[in-house]
């Protein structure tokens, strides 16, 4: 008798993607039209010039936030992939990466900002974000690709939708995270909320976020492989591409150059909230041990997130 | 410095709190209507809190009042009722005429901007900021143009010691200086009143005591309302013209420190105060007794001798006219006066007596006491006689034994003439040759 009986989850989801991509087609095909440019103009502004115009630009970058270790490593490891041939896809995959986080952050952070404001938005926000976090990332895959066809714009939801989690989670930590007392020093001084998100919370809770982004990329980059699997193109056709013919060179190449990319996003913004760290971490560190304030919290968050990132990425 | 402090204290009040309950939990309105009702803060349901009940005090213009507990006795709680970060359950908080406790937020922001500033006991700097901008940020929320309110800031920051640090950031300061940067930022904004929460605690003594005292400083000079919260006694005895104790959200006691000190009004004050230094709290003034073996210049030698016998004393205090302290006979000197029938006291006044002034503190008073035979005179600006401190007064002040009330006349020195040479010497005529034979009978 048990056995008959069947919980009908799936085909209620099922159901309810049909109902939704038949009511509202107009605004998922905007959706898709939207994305779908942004990701174009990314990619041309990537592709139309010449690779070593981005290569040098990669490397300024890198020299001005780190250093000219950094700077000459981005320059190696950028040549490497236009060694093996992969420069084109790395770049459409770049492209994918940096539309998606862009939008992932835009998301999070607000979302972040706003569980960290009140406890009862936390308590809705939280099981959501442990169910978008583990459901398994291919699972994405299919609702959008029935809301978004074929291409890259089902990669890019599936990635917004998968990179979510950390950014929220981040900007909630650092934002809780900042000394109660100085917060209410705002408070006490007559600011109004805002102004205290503003020049007191979001400034000293960047850090965090910061780590949070670095999560968002990373996980953003695992995703390219996985988005190749619906069309994503770059790296992650050539990787399925790969799979499928059991073509070890190619993979590795196409692999090879989704780790060098990821190394570089990592270093990049880890070396950004890192550098905004160096400023306030020895008051942090002080005034835990002189006056035992919990403000310690989020300061070790961004040196585990640094550590994690590269095996996220690899995946 | 405490005496210059008391001038600025105005009659007018400040901050009035009335009848304040602060109950955090899930149904604060019925656990205030239960305590009101008599049930005890233990017995109210596991869910509710009652942080302070049932407080009222009223803090004058000018003055320095002082709210000490241990932690868990509310202190926190009632300061933050004072500028509306906390929300009263039940009662009123009113602030320069201002009822904030039933205000619209953005009132009680400017509240909060132009009447109330807060230094907090971690200090609460704003690590991204530098010394200046954390001093100026009232300003800023103010809206004071960046140009003047840098020029204010950097002006407070120069008055509470940090000159050449401005441009620093607080991570690179001492805790000392960054409670400084805390002073400036509360002073900066120019209110009237400034709360302090536990501001000097989490400092070294040294530097705790050399806050208190630039505290005092400040204070004196620019007049504003502190209320200040501490659970050390020492720290509350000395900065506060009047302190309010509180315990398990009562406030058990309110009154100046020696009142504290002199007559606690339980036996949880008076086990809290038994620790204080009482040689630094008390002053002369506090302890003195009334000087009873005093004569009038104008009285002569006879009546000095009367005097002297009545009370069985060895010496008295000369007064001079208005009470102004002239200095001391003794009776060994009175008596030769007698016997020689002068009339003239001020030529046996011994000046050389120890004397303090009302506002001394007692662990002054130990040297003169040890090095003085007779007690010690307190006398105020005009050398009038206040009152006077025989020895046995200064030890029972520091060992809090009531003095006043026990039977016993506590003059020093004892008179060492028997009363009977003294009584035949009275009982004798005013000129008379008889005394030249007792003298001779007795000696």
């Amino acid at each position: 008798m048990i056995t008959e009986f069947r919980l009908p989850l799936g085909d209620i989801v099922s159901d309810g993607i049909d109902v939704l991509t038949e009511s509202l087609r107009p605004v998922f095909d905007l959706i898709r039209f939207v994305l779908l440019s942004l990701y174009d103009a990314v990619e041309f502004l990537l592709l139309s010039p010449p690779f070593w115009v981005i290569i040098l630009i990669a490397a300024g970058l890198a020299y001005v936030v780190k250093g000219w270790k950094f700077a000459l490593g981005t320059i190696v490891g950028l040549l490497v992939i236009v060694g093996v041939n992969q420069w084109d896809n790395a770049m459409a995959s770049l492209a994918l990466v940096l539309v998606a986080s862009a939008i992932a952050i835009a998301i999070s952070v607000p979302l972040g900002i706003l569980a960290a404001r009140s406890d009862r938005s936390s308590a809705v926000i939280r099981p959501i974000l442990d169910f978008l976090q583990t459901m398994p990332a291919f699972v994405y895959l299919v609702p959008a690709l029935i809301l978004f066809r074929i291409g890259v714009v089902p990669g890019i939801v599936a990635t917004i939708v998968f990179a979510l989690a950390p950014g929220v989670r981040f900007t909630e930590l650092g934002i809780r995270g900042v000394d109660t007392e100085v917060v209410e020093a705002g408070h006490a001084f007559g600011s109004s909320p805002w102004r205290i998100l503003r020049q007191i919370q979001l400034p000293l809770a960047m850090p965090t976020i910061m780590a949070g982004i670095n999560q968002v990329i990373m996980l953003s980059l695992s995703m390219v492989v996985i988005a190749g699997l619906v069309g994503g193109g770059g790296l992650g056709s050539d990787v399925v591409q790969a799979l499928s013919r059991i073509d070890v060179a190619l993979g590795f190449e196409a692999g090879l150059s989704v780790v060098i990319i990821a190394i570089y996003l990592d270093r990049l913004t880890a070396a950004l909230s890192g550098k905004r760290r160096t400023m306030w971490t020895p008051w942090r560190r002080k005034a835990a041990a002189t006056a035992a304030t919990p403000a310690s919290g989020p300061a070790p968050a961004p040196a585990a997130a640094t550590q994690d990132a590269p095996v996220g990425a690899s995946v | 410095m405490r005496a210059c402090a008391k001038e600025n204290v105005s009659s007018t009040s400040s901050v009035s709190v009335k009848n304040l309950y602060k109950v955090f939990g899930r149904r604060p309105k019925d656990a205030v209507k239960k305590l009101q009702d008599g049930v005890s803060r233990a017995e109210l349901g596991p869910h509710e809190t009652a942080a302070v009940i049932d407080a009222s005090f009223d803090v004058k213009k000018g003055e320095i009042f002082v709210v000490m507990g241990l932690s868990g006795s509310g202190k926190s709680t009632l300061i933050r009722t004072l500028n509306g970060l906390l929300e009263p359950t039940s009662g009123s908080v009113t602030v320069n005429g201002i009822d904030i406790s039933d205000v619209a937020a953005s009132k009680l922001r400017e509240v909060r901007q132009k009447n109330v500033s807060m230094v907090f006991q971690h200090f609460a700097l704003f690590p991204h900021r530098t010394v200046l901008d954390n001093a100026a940020y009232g300003l800023e929320v103010q809206g004071v143009p960046r140009a003047e309110r840098l020029a204010r800031a950097l002006k407070i920051v120069n008055i509470v010691g940090l000159d050449g640090w401005a441009d620093k950031y607080p991570s690179e300061l001492s805790g000392g200086m960054q409670q400084r940067v805390g002073l400036a930022r509360a002073l900066a904004t120019e209110t009237d009143i400034m709360l302090m929460d536990e501001a000097f605690s989490a400092l070294d003594p040294l530097i705790r005591r050399e806050m208190q005292e630039q505290l005092l400083e400040l204070q004196a000079e620019l007049g504003k309302t502190i209320i200040f919260i501490t659970h050390d006694l020492n720290e509350a005895m000395f900065l506060g013209d009047r302190i309010a104790v509180m315990r398990d959200g009562r406030i058990v006691q309110i009154g100046t420190p020696e009142d504290i000190l002199t007559d606690p009004a339980n036996d949880y004050v008076a086990q809290f105060v038994q620790d204080v230094d009482r040689a630094r709290v008390l002053t002369a003034a506090t302890v003195m007794e009334p000087a009873r073996a005093v004569v009038p210049l104008t009285a002569g030698p006879r009546g000095a001798l009367r005097v002297m016998r009545d009370l069985q004393a060895g010496a008295a205090f000369v007064l001079g006219r208005d009470r102004t302290l002239l200095g001391v006979v003794t009776d060994r000197h009175v008596m030769r006066q007698v016997k020689t029938n002068e009339t003239d006291l001020s030529r046996i006044i011994n000046q050389e007596h120890a004397s303090v002034p009302a506002d001394a503190a007692l662990v002054d008073l130990f040297e003169l006491a040890v090095e003085s035979p007779l007690p010690i005179a307190v006398i105020d600006d005009k050398r009038r006689l206040l009152g006077v401190i025989p020895r046995i007064t200064l030890l029972a002040a520091l060992g809090n034994v009531p003095t006043n009330t026990t039977p016993i006349n506590i003059i020093e020195p004892v008179s060492i003439i028997p009363d009977a040479e003294l009584d035949a010497m009275l009982a004798s005529p005013e000129p008379s040759p008889a005394a030249a034979s007792t003298e001779g009978t007795f000696a």
